[in-house]
């Protein structure tokens, strides 16, 4: 479909050029906003910044320094910090072990554990929080960290066992056959041979994982409640929309904080990430 | 394969992922659907009454009305606004800036996209100045501001849908683009050579090219939209006759505690995804076929 007119040409560049510019400018008036003195941001409209381009001297971090101090978020990207990394190393981990075992393992009752491991992506989280929540209660992992990786670990199963076991079942089996008659146990088959081999598709699960981790609220809103102690980004800067309502100054920052990793790690590595979201179209 | 069966291996290589699906997925799942038939504290069995209350209470039936809103309006515009882009950008010298630029939003979180897009629709009265870059933009049209989240119905609902559309089209851009790029080329060569339009091309091999993935995104984004609840609830909270079935299910469970009512919304929730999601599976099956 090349555009053979020339009138043709410029309307598709026009169609690209607004889409593109929807897709870009909210991003860059949280990004302005959030180094605008707080007199300015509330009196006039953040787009005025290109009116006088030489007052940069009027940006300030002040509204940085409040929402991480006074605001929590600072505790907050602790606290995320924190839930994400094991909230990844563990489900990840669970599930490396678990393709590998239906990949190469014989055993007693794999396929129907692995169809239900499997079909058990269509449950939607909200069915699982009040029977898992009043489990919690009764031995004291709500509020806590532990329970918010436990959940995680469970709920990011059915898709990394189903990603990694299509990655397992693809390598050659003379690999594995090779090594076991050498007398390789099957431990060291696992560490040995399956996971260097398969280093990029637990890459992209790894990086799927920690996004959907990092960026998630509901779990932790259910599990972790409003404690401010334990709260990660999304539920302390969902808290401030509340109590900050119209202080645009505070929340552009504090919406900057919480999306600061993710952009970053999309750029550094979009490679695997479009591959992760590609494998895991299926996930939602 | 080592011959004959490795049942104790299997215990320590499959038997975590087996605890935790059945302790948190499945054995809760059952637990829910039993829920939803007793009352508010679990007490006492009450029939059908949690249901009942899902399809006629008025909260419900806007909920389901919104969400209806959300799957025709999101579904399409994603969908087809990463076909769009999927087709032109293969032929611009600046495809990978702008693809980045518009898949980004995919990476940030829901609550963040929610509170970037609130003080894009900033609403102040018409003597001030405007902080929302999107009033600004209807007074220099000539406007008045408007409350693009409190005007009701379809102003503020089609405003959070936006919001859903702006994270999620670089998804199906994505994908799309794949799948675009697929088409074996002397197909569209030959249609070339027999002299079809442009808009022949599209229609009559593109699109048809293109179909199957077109209906797995747009399944993949019915499932989004019948789960959605971030951006609801932290950018109205339902308010407005903006409630949509998930955040009423967080709020009966916590604002309301009651049980038997969540558990049933979460019943219904699951029973209009499940067949969404057979229909994606078996359309992939069929494609590895």
């Amino acid at each position: 479909m090349e555009p053979r007119s020339l009138f043709g040409k410029i309307l598709m560049h026009t169609i690209i050029i607004v889409l593109v510019l929807i897709w870009v400018v909210p991003t860059l008036g949280m990004l302005i906003s959030s180094f605008r003195p707080a007199s300015e941001v509330l009196n006039t409209g953040w787009w005025t910044v290109f009116k006088s381009p030489l007052e940069v001297t009027h940006l300030t971090m002040e509204n940085y320094d409040t929402v991480v101090e006074r605001a929590g978020m600072g505790l907050a990207f602790r606290n995320t910090f924190i839930i994400a990394s094991l909230g990844t190393l563990i489900p990840v981990t669970a599930a490396a072990l678990a393709a590998f075992g239906f990949s190469n393992l014989n055993f007693w009752g794999k396929k129907i554990m692995f169809g239900i491991i499997i079909g058990l992506i269509v449950v939607p989280l909200q069915m699982t929080f009040i029977p898992v929540l009043r489990i919690y209660h009764q031995i004291g992992l709500s509020g806590t960290f532990l329970g918010v990786w436990l959940a995680h670990t469970a709920y990011g199963l059915p898709f990394a066992v189903f990603m990694l076991h299509n990655f397992f079942s693809a390598l050659p089996r003379d690999l594995f056959e090779a090594a076991y008659i050498d007398g390789a146990s099957v431990f060291s088959t696992f560490f040995r041979i399956a996971l260097p081999l398969s280093v990029p598709a637990i890459a992209s699960l790894v990086i799927f994982q920690f996004l959907w981790v990092w960026n998630d609220l509901l779990v932790s809103l259910i599990y972790l409640g409003g404690t401010r102690d334990v709260a990660p980004l999304t539920v302390r800067l969902a808290s401030l929309v509340g109590s900050y309502g119209q202080d645009w100054h505070l929340l552009t920052a504090a919406a900057f904080i919480s999306i600061v990793v993710p952009v970053v790690v999309f750029l550094g590595l979009q490679r695997y990430f479009v591959r992760g979201i590609l494998a895991g179209s299926i996930k939602s | 394969m080592i011959k004959g069966r490795q049942n104790k291996w299997a215990v320590l290589f499959v038997g975590p992922a087996l605890f935790f699906t059945m302790a948190f997925l499945l054995y809760p799942t059952i637990n829910t659907i039993g829920l939803s038939f007793m009352d508010r504290y679990s007490e006492n069995f009450i029939g059908l009454q949690n249901f009942i209350y899902v399809f006629t209470s008025s909260t419900m039936l806007t909920a389901f009305r919104n969400n209806v809103l959300w799957l025709v309006v999101f579904t399409a515009c994603t969908v087809g606004i990463g076909l769009l882009l999927a087709i032109f950008l293969d032929r611009v010298p600046y495809e990978k800036l702008a693809k980045t630029l518009i898949f980004m939003p995919m990476a940030i979180s829901f609550v963040g996209a929610g509170v970037i897009w609130k003080f894009v629709y900033a609403y102040r009265p018409p003597m001030v100045d405007q902080l929302g870059i999107l009033n600004q933009v209807v007074i220099w049209l000539g406007g008045e501001p408007i409350g693009w989240l409190i005007e009701r119905p379809w102003v503020n609902n089609l405003a959070l849908i936006v919001v859903g559309i702006w994270i999620w089209t670089g998804f199906c851009m994505v994908i799309l683009s794949a799948a675009y790029r697929g088409i074996p080329n002397e197909l569209i060569e030959a249609a070339k050579v027999d002299g079809a339009t442009e808009w022949q091309k599209l229609r009559y091999i593109i699109l048809p090219s293109m179909k199957p993935t077109i209906l797995v995104v747009a399944v993949t984004m019915i499932v989004n939209v019948l789960k959605i609840f971030d951006i609801v609830y932290v950018m109205t909270n339902g308010q407005f006759g903006t409630e949509v079935i998930a955040n009423r299910m967080y709020k009966e469970m916590f604002a309301f505690t009651n049980f038997g009512r969540a558990s049933a919304i979460a019943t219904v929730l699951f029973l209009l995804i499940i067949p969404v999601i057979f229909f994606n599976v078996k359309r992939m099956k069929e494609e590895e076929a």
